[in-house]
Order: structure tokens, then sequence, then C-alpha cells
């Protein structure tokens, strides 16, 4: 079987989980941001901004980028469009 | 003269950090310049025995510390190369025996004797590492294409870090060149990519460093292999030099492809 998925190239390279994985063990390590604690966050921002603005939680993505040594938090909140009241 | 300290350091153990003091170091005095290195793992010494100086330790890097003997008569000196010395680490004592200030004191004293102080750190990043990069004007971080390793180093930058210790390079140790071409080793690019420092030297795997290890003679000493050759190139872009990387894909020699192929191929 192993060797079927060589041969149709299924089974991914090493190396490349290997990056994979150490990218996102690297943020982990170095901002103490767990996937966790990514979690509360988006739920507590998804909760406020709710509060003034109509957004839908599932298109919500808050992550930790990473631009050579510096870290930050982006969060993408696309907001839902409001029907315009027509005007008269 | 007033020397430039600088510090091998890892994390993880076992990656090559010891064997790349002594190849450093060994191509450092091969220039002409005077080098004295220290082997910071008290506890656990083996600079020794990787440069081959074992037998003739008198007295190490805690005596001086604890004042029973003078700097100079801690100093080894190479039986191959007159101005490269080694300070040995104590056998029988821990990493509290010295401190970080011990440690820039001594260096502060090293420094008019010779041109490079090159510091074994230990493995991991509690006192024995902080003992050896308290004194260092740049740390080189080795590490290896792999999970574990890597880690660890990105532990250590941001360590040094904090530390303000910002005079960084970077070794990839024992890169498998056909490894990274089959996807199953980190490249130089990935690792690269990951660390964001900035990169000294490229040591590709060769057997020949454990062959040098088994006779106390790094590597350096005779030259020829493609490892040595790394280790020479650092050297040079240690002092300054700007150095092409070694071509990793260079092709074989017909006797290396003759014997790879009698031993069922690579």
């Amino acid at each position: 079987m192993d060797f079927l998925n060589r041969m149709l190239g299924n089974k991914p390279k090493s190396a490349k989980s290997a990056k994979e994985r150490l990218q996102v063990v690297l943020i982990n390590d170095r901002t103490d941001i767990t996937p966790a604690i990514l979690e509360a966050l988006q739920a507590e921002i998804i909760e406020v901004i709710s509060r003034h603005v109509d957004v839908d939680p599932s298109t919500v993505r808050i992550d930790v980028e990473h631009e050579g040594r510096s870290q930050r938090l982006i969060a993408d909140i696309p907001l839902r469009s409001v029907p315009r009241r027509r005007a008269g | 003269m007033s020397a430039k300290v600088v510090t091998i350091a890892s994390g993880k153990g076992g990656v090559g950090k010891t064997t790349a003091v002594a190849n450093i170091a060994v191509a450092l005095a091969q220039d002409g310049r005077k080098v004295v290195c220290i082997d910071g793992d008290i506890g656990l010494r083996n600079l020794d025995v990787v440069m081959g100086l074992e037998n003739r330790i008198v007295y190490d890097l805690v005596d001086v510390v604890e004042g029973r003997c003078r700097l100079r008569q801690a100093m080894i000196r190479d039986k191959r190369l007159p101005d490269l010395f080694l300070i040995p680490a104590a056998q029988t004592r821990d990493k509290n025996a010295v401190s970080p200030s011990d440690m820039v004191r001594l260096c502060d004293e090293l420094r008019q004797e010779c041109e490079w102080i090159l510091i074994d750190s230990p493995a991991g990043i509690e006192r024995g590492f902080r003992n050896t990069i308290a004194p260092a004007d740049k740390v080189l971080i080795v590490t290896n294409p792999e999970v574990s390793a890597v880690r660890d180093a990105d532990r250590v930058i941001g360590l040094l870090e904090a530390e303000g210790k910002t005079d960084q390079g970077l070794i990839i140790n024992r890169l498998n060149q056909s490894m990274v071409k089959r996807g199953d080793m980190l490249s130089v690019d990935d690792v690269l990519d990951l660390l964001a420092i900035e990169l000294l030297g490229i040591v590709p795997e060769d057997e020949n460093v454990i062959v040098g290890s088994n006779r106390g003679t790094p590597i350096v000493l005779d030259g020829k292999s493609r490892a040595s050759q790394a280790f020479m190139n650092i050297c040079h872009r240690l002092q300054g030099q700007t150095v092409p990387f070694i071509d990793l894909d260079e092709h074989d020699g017909l006797w290396s492809k003759l014997t790879k192929f009698a031993r069922g191929g690579e």
C-alpha cells in the first residue's frame, strides 16, 4: 500500500510536514499563545464586536502571523452586509 | 591583543557543538590566529577528547575560578598547533561551581592573551548555558535539520535576544542533501525561514567527523573532507570574509560513486 501511495505520489513529503508543524510550534513557544488561547480570544472578540455590529461568527479568523522573528496577531472580521433602507 | 569571545550553543544536545568548536578553533589557529577554547560543560567535559588533549590535563576551569592555579597554568597547548589552547572543564564538579560573572572576569583576563576565545556551551538553557553566554560578543547557534534541534535552537535564539546578545550566527550541521532532495529533510531555506537569523555555515553530514573524533584529530587538520571545507569557510566568515556557501549538489567523485554502488546505493 505504501508502495502504491508512493507511486501515486499520495504521501506528503516528511520535510513539508516537519516545516508546517514547526511553524505552529515555534509560534506557540515564542508567544505563549496556544491554539486554545486563540480559540478563547476568537470567541471573546466575536462577542464584543457583535454587541455593536453584525458579524457572522463562522467567517471570523484570528491568527498569529510571523515576519522574521516578530509575531503579530491578525484578526480578519468580515462584516455582514446590512440591506440599506431606502429613503422615502 | 583583544580577543573576540564567541560562544557556541544549541539548546539540544548531540547536534555537534563540541565538534564545531574544535574544528573552528583548529581552522582559526591554522590561519595563524591565537585561539583559546573553553569547555563550558562542567561535569560532562568532552572538548578535551574531541581535540585529543585529554592526557595533558592538570588544571581546569574551576581550578582557575577558585584560585588554585593561574590562568596560564590551565591553558593546555595543542600538540599540533602552538597557537591553540584549551581550558578544560572540571569533571567532578557541577555547573554551580562557576557563575556568569566568573566567566566574564576570566574572559576579560584572557582577552589580552589571544585573538579568539571560543566557548563550548553545555546542552540545556540553565546555569551552564547562562555562564557561557555571559561573556560572549557573538553566539553561534548549532542546529540539525530536524524538528527537535530546530525548536530548541529557536528557544535559545529567543533567550539570547532577551539578554541583548543580538550578534548571532547559525550553523546548520549534518545536512544530508540526498534526503533534502527526496523531500525527507528540512532544507537550508526551510530552517532559515523558521529561525530567521543570519546563516554562518552549512556543514554536510560526513562520516569523517566521527573518524576524526575517534582519533582526537578534528577533521579540519587534514582538510580534505567536505565537512572540513565547511568548517574552514565558517572560520573565514567569522573573520569577516565573504565566502560562498559550499555547493551541496556537487557531484561525488568516481570512487565514492563506486563504493556507494558496491554498498547497494544510497
